[in-house]
């Protein structure tokens, strides 16, 4: 798939910008500062309904400007699709779909896929956890944009128990009555039947992605070393000892040997009912639930489920975080990357196959690394992706985009776009 | 800001739901240049809706009688009802023509952030209805998002040791959305493929 046309209003720094794009390398290239990463940004946002920059979307309007709209042909299979969004401050946010509004802004998830390097990947190695659960989740909306709604209704649900457990624990502290504990069951049973199949959902898809990820790894790094993803759960940690097998670990997708991946992926395509392991991971979060009941009404806090889980990355046998090196945190961000677009690329189980049409290769977007790279590490990342359908590259002056990616050229200064290749 | 009247006007009608501080104002300017007859036929609108109409006894809906147009028909189904959020939830099932008993408006839904708590909803008020025991069985019809499932669950909860056939409006519908905002055919279509929670 590839985008040919990407249009915003009040988006960012842009006050209006059209920009024509088409297959291949395309790069964008300008002074710091002049509204690179704004347009690529903006394509990011198309495919996934948020930033990679900042949390809530305010930031995203124009200074001064009530809204935004960002506006993207997507042309797939031959097929041509407008995806319209409107980004109001403080309102819900609308969508149309070949100017048609579509019921929820959501529904656009799934057209366009991009997978963006940017040098905020580092801190998907060195940062906090909460910035590998997004990199899971949002690849997992991805596969299947089914998971976006789940992952909506669990954070929804997530705030509710959340509010609940506070006003019980002052309820409770203080002389009044016993709070509102009557609904607590409900919302224990709801959190854990959305909470099971996002931790189902990362598990297949760390099984899926744990192949590429060691191969990319290989390639970027110039075979130094293995590298291994695992997922951490705090269902682990809130299991009393040698009562439940540990989710941490290889998931059984690839750990019993079977080693395939699309095997992985196959088991996140299904829903709910046939997702293997979501009833006894629901089950186990029920039980969690229970015993941690007076702790979290004390603290006010839900303290397991998936929010509270992590992306272990090992290099060798120790973890990326807190041991690898400046440069081999850097390969092990681009190589969490590239096996996202392999995987997306690879990706042709049942269900995308009717859905998406055969061509659901992602647009791949690289915001600012290769100046970030040294040159070896410069030239094996150029290398794999020269051939991607779509590459969109941004740096600030054109000696920093490396040869193997010369295509398109367009030059971005002061919020105009000038095609100059 | 404006001068006193003006701005009043802005705040008040800036305080209602969906409307921002640039369509009050817009709002407020109309009023100002239009027909004084028009404005007056809107005042005695508003004035009219706070005097005569109130909430039917028995379920809760808006009504100018003690009860409900709904409530009042012996052609309905005494037999089944329908639960619902809001008043304007039984004008949206109502549209689909699929259905034949009636209604209880809970007046929200479960809500921690809000506040919300079962206390706060007409729940007691159903339970005492379903005592006489001519009700057999309720559909739970709260919107399909968080909290209109917490409270479904809830509801279900209570309802299914009673002995009462209870079943939940099936998907079709989009989740997330308001029942409100459902079109008559998708809702229809989850009105007949409700399905039973107790086995
Ligand atoms: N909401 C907004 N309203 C107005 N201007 C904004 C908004 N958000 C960002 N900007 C401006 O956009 C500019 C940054 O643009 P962008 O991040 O695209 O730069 P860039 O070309 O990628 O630069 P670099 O090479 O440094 O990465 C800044 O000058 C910033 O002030
Ligand atoms: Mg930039
Ligand atoms: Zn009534």
């Amino acid at each position: 798939m590839y985008v040919s046309h990407l249009s915003l209003a009040d988006f960012r720094s842009y006050e209006t910008v059209d920009l024509e794009l088409d297959r291949g390398v395309t790069s964008l290239v300008g002074p710091n500062g002049q509204g690179k990463t704004n347009l690529v940004e903006a394509l990011l946002y198309v495919a996934t309904l948020g930033s990679h920059r900042v949390p809530s979307d305010a930031a995203l309007i124009r200074s001064g400007a009530d809204r935004a709209v960002v506006r993207a042909r997507v042309v797939r299979d031959d097929r041509s699709r407008l995806v319209e969004i409107e980004i109001t401050n403080g309102k819900a946010n609308r969508a149309r779909i070949n100017r048609s509004p579509v019921p929820r802004v959501r529904d656009v998830l799934g057209i366009l896929r991009t997978v963006m390097f940017a040098p905020e990947d580092l801190a998907l190695v060195k940062g906090d956890p909460d910035g590998r659960r997004r990199f899971l989740d949002e690849l997992a909306v991805l596969v299947t944009p089914r998971m976006a709604g789940v992952q909506g209704d669990y954070d929804r649900i997530l705030r509710q128990r959340s509010a609940l457990l506070k006003s019980a624990g002052a309820a409770m502290r203080g002389s009044r009555g016993a709070g509102d504990l009557r609904t607590l069951d409900v919302w224990d049973a709801k959190l854990a039947e959305t909470g099971a199949q996002i931790i189902a959902a990362r598990q297949a898809l760390i099984g899926a992605l744990h192949p590429h990820v060691a191969g990319a790894y290989e390639q970027v790094s110039g075979g130094q070393g293995a590298a291994r993803i695992t997922y951490k759960s705090s269902l682990d940690a809130a299991a009393p000892v040698d009562e439940n097998p540990p989710l941490a670990g290889a998931p059984a997708s690839y750990s019993e040997g079977a080693g395939d991946a699309t095997g992985g992926l196959d088991q996140l395509a299904t829903g709910r009912s046939v997702m293997p392991g979501v009833h006894l991971l629901e089950a186990r979060l029920m039980d969690a639930m229970g015993r941690l009941r007076t702790k979290e009404i004390e603290r006010g806090v839900c303290l397991v489920g998936p929010h509270r889980d992590d992306l272990v990355l090992e290099l060798g046998d120790l973890p990326a975080k807190g041991y690898a090196s400046h440069g081999e945190s850097w390969s092990l961000a681009l190589a969490l990357r590239l096996a996202s677009y392999r995987l997306l690329t690879e990706a042709d189980g049942p269900e995308w196959v009717t859905d998406w049409g055969i061509d659901g290769e992602p647009v791949l977007v690289l915001d600012d690394v290769f100046a970030e790279l040294d040159s070896r590490r410069r030239d094996r990342l150029a290398d794999l992706v020269s051939k991607a359908g779509q590459v969109i590259v941004t740096a600030a002056v054109p000696s920093d985009v490396p040869e193997q990616l010369e295509g398109a050229r367009i030059d971005v200064m002061g919020g105009q776009v000038t095609r100059v290749l | 800001m404006y001068e006193g009247a003006v701005q009043d006007l802005i705040d008040e009608l800036g305080r209602l739901p969906g409307v921002g501080p640039k369509s009050a104002q817009r709002i407020a300017f109309h009023l100002l240049s239009a027909d004084p007859t028009d404005v007056r036929r809107l005042v005695d609108a508003l004035i009219e809706v706070k005097a005569r109409v109130r909430f039917c006894d028995i379920c809760g809906n808006v009504t100018q009688e003690d009860q409900c147009r709904i409530c009042r028909d012996p052609r309905r189904s005494a037999t089944v009802i329908c639960v619902v959020e809001e008043p304007k939830d039984v004008v949206a099932v109502e549209r689909t023509r699929e259905f034949r008993g009636r209604y209880h408006v809970l007046g929200g839904a479960i809500n921690p952030i809000a506040g919300v708590g079962p206390d706060d909803l007409r729940i007691k008020e159903l339970l005492t209805r379903l005592a006489s025991g001519e009700v057999t069985e309720v559909i739970l019809a709260t919107d399909p998002n968080v909290e209109g499932e917490a409270t479904s669950t809830y509801l279900a909860r209570m309802l299914v040791p009673l002995g009462l056939t209870v079943s939940r409006l099936a998907s079709g519908l989009p989740v997330g959305g308001d029942l409100e905002y459902a079109d008559e055919v998708t809702l229809g279509r989850a009105f007949e493929g409700r399905r039973r929670i107790n086995a």
